[in-house]
């Protein structure tokens, strides 16, 4: 937010996304309430959005309530927001095709994504897709299939002034309030929203907006709520460079206790905005002259992420529960400069057994350090 | 020569054999690749030929399965076992848990019990021969066997997926039933293969696949109890259709006499 911070009142929201499709994105995507959750699809008008829902989150569980307020954005956040997006759960990576003379030609998948704007984007996912974009665009090997889909999003970002108890963006610095990695920024009052922008292309669709600018008031309100919001967060990781604390106890009891209670399922890794890992395989057709080489979501829970040729090394759960922490809050620091962690609380709403980062962390964290 | 295979039929309900005759086009193309020696349900008869690859659907129920399966074995180069009843045994070993005997049942349900002949216990095809591969789910995957097969000719070893079905349903974009709406899904120790059905159409998975790598059960099985799950509901939710499988057998015994 900053003085160039316009108003867009609540009744006239439709314009916005007028403006994004005169801008020449045909798909907009917006949370939706549907099967008990808040879904990214696509949204036709604002009434598309959830106006007057709220979520209840604990963790392993998760419910929709109704609320008294004309808001549309109440709630902290559904099971997914860009990751399926940018990094596919399952795609085509190339094709092979063996003629009748026994010669090979590969084609590939690489698909021309429509430009497509995003509505309602937290801060906490934001800062996820900065680190996927470390690792898939900015590493030794750009990732193509990546790029592509991102360079085809516009981003809106919507401070958030709802976080649930499973939230602790505040913790890892990320959130609650919109401030990088968004084309355009809102936050929502009850008359309607403020919007700024964050790169030249937010600032294009502002001017084609016309929107006359902010109150003071309003900004102030909108300040006030985002520092509730950040104040209102209970759970909190034990600082935001954990390496070295869990390398120096990585024999900790603790690893076993959480690994007796964990049940490798890998649906925190699959809801993490910022998990990137991944296997391959090949799909040959029947026939065998023609093979699919695919990738999808794969998980460090799974015994095929450690397989090495012939054995594989993290044969316990324990053992695959300290890899993921230990990544997620050490080494990924050495990688990425910075913690894998968001504070999205994904991974604890998600969890079947409704495991908690934040208390493991804590809990490892108060153990003595290895011999 | 082409590479000869057959499908057997021991007890169970047909149903996974179906994946090769509700295949259609591709078991026309498969027919192609293979010989398919014998195939009573589809029509070739040939029992005892010797195979390069022997399908084996059902479970090892009577004495004269005992003894037909250790022919198949000796038939076949590479035998896979197919669909639940053949890798842990099927529905029909819940009987394996009445201490009275088989006939103790038959003398309940039958009328004329002296006409069936059955052991008492129902197991697995691996229980009673070596199996080279192993294909669960009841039905199994259509998709799999033929990729087992397209693998298996050539020359590789096939690659049978067995991570949790959480993993499918979260690729798929499947919103979790468990965290939104409390049911006693057995996702997140099942083995994946069956495309996440049950949760895509709202309901719980029971763990036809049997058993994935690694299953903790213990703590889901505490977290069905936080749901209002009685012992002996869960007792079943793991003794049903993969009731033998290592894990889920254990695992129903904890709870059939309730909280352990």
């Amino acid at each position: 937010m900053d003085e160039q911070t316009v108003f867009l009142p609540r009744a006239e929201a439709d314009r916005l996304l007028e403006a994004l499709r005169g801008a020449g994105f045909g798909r907009i995507l917006g949370p939706v309430a549907r099967e008990g959750t808040l879904l990214f699809q696509p949204l036709r008008r604002w009434d598309d959005l959830p106006a007057g829902v709220r979520d209840v989150q604990q963790p392993g569980r998760y419910r929709l309530q109704e609320q008294d307020t004309p808001r549309c954005f109440a709630w902290a956040n559904g099971p997914q927001a860009l990751k399926p997006l940018t990094f596919r759960p399952r795609e085509p990576i190339w094709r092979a095709q063996r003629s009748a003379d026994g010669q090979l030609s590969f084609q590939s998948t690489q698909e021309d994504p429509e430009p497509t704007a995003l509505i309602g984007l937290r801060a906490c996912d934001l800062a996820a897709l900065d680190l996927q974009e470390r690792h898939f665009m900015h590493g030794r090997f750009p990732d193509p299939w990546f790029r592509r889909r991102r360079e085809a999003l516009f981003l809106v970002g919507m401070s958030c002034a709802h976080p649930a108890q499973t939230c602790f963006c505040a913790s890892t610095g990320d959130g609650p309030a919109i401030s990088r990695g968004h084309d355009l920024g809102m936050a929502e009052l009850d008359e309607g929203y403020l919007l700024w922008a964050g790169t030249q292309a937010g600032k294009t669709l502002l001017e084609r907006l016309d929107l006359d600018a902010a109150t003071a008031a309003q900004r102030r309100t909108v300040e006030k709520e985002t520092h509730q919001a950040a104040m209102g967060q209970r759970r909190t990781l034990p600082g935001r460079h954990l390496k070295q604390g869990l390398y120096e106890r990585l024999q900790a009891g603790h690893w076993k206790d959480v690994g007796e209670r964990c049940l490798s399922c890998g649906n925190c890794t699959a809801v993490c905005p910022t998990c990137f890992c991944h296997m391959e395989m090949d799909e040959p057709a029947l026939g065998g002259d023609s093979s699919e080489h695919l990738r999808q979501w794969s998980s460090c829970f799974n015994a095929e992420h450690s397989f090495m040729g012939h054995f594989v090394v993290r044969s316990d759960t324990r053992l695959r529960y300290r890899q993921w922490l230990t990544h997620k809050l050490g080494s990924w620091h050495e990688q990425y400069g910075r913690s894998g962690c968001v504070g999205c609380g994904r991974c604890i709403t998600w969890c079947p057994v409704g495991i908690d980062i934040t208390a493991e962390a804590h809990a490892l964290l108060k153990e003595a350090p290895d011999a | 020569m082409k590479p000869r295979v057959s499908v057997h039929k021991f007890s169970s309900c047909d149903g996974c054999q179906l994946a090769f005759i509700n295949a259609g086009p591709a078991l026309l193309e498969l027919a192609g690749l293979v010989d398919i020696v014998h195939f009573a349900e589809a029509g070739p008869m040939d029992p005892d030929a010797p195979v390069d690859i022997a399908f084996v659907e059902g479970s090892i129920s009577t004495q004269e399965e005992a003894v037909r399966i250790r022919r198949v074995r000796e038939s076949a180069r590479y035998l896979i076992s197919i669909g639940a009843c053949a890798t842990a045994g099927g529905l029909q070993a819940l009987r394996n848990f009445n201490a009275q005997g088989v006939d103790d049942w038959t003398r309940a349900i039958y009328a004329r019990p002296e006409f069936i002949e059955s052991l008492d216990k129902a197991s697995a095809i691996s229980d009673q021969v070596k199996v080279d591969l192993e294909l669960w789910g009841c039905p199994v995957n259509a998709q799999q066997v033929f990729t087992a097969i397209r693998r298996l000719l050539f020359g590789a070893l096939p690659f049978v997926d067995n991570e949790k079905v959480c993993q499918a349903c979260k690729r798929q974009g499947i919103v979790c039933v468990l965290v939104t709406r409390g049911t006693p899904c057995l996702g997140p120790v099942t083995r994946t293969g069956c495309g996440a059905i049950c949760p895509a159409f709202g309901r719980d998975c029971y763990g036809c696949f049997g058993p994935a790598e690694n299953p903790n059960t213990a703590p889901l099985s505490r977290r069905f109890q936080g749901l209002g799950l009685m012992p002996e509901d869960i007792a079943r939710r793991f003794h049903f259709i993969n009731s033998q499988a290592p894990g889920f057998l254990e695992e129903g015994r904890n709870w059939d006499q309730g909280t352990p």
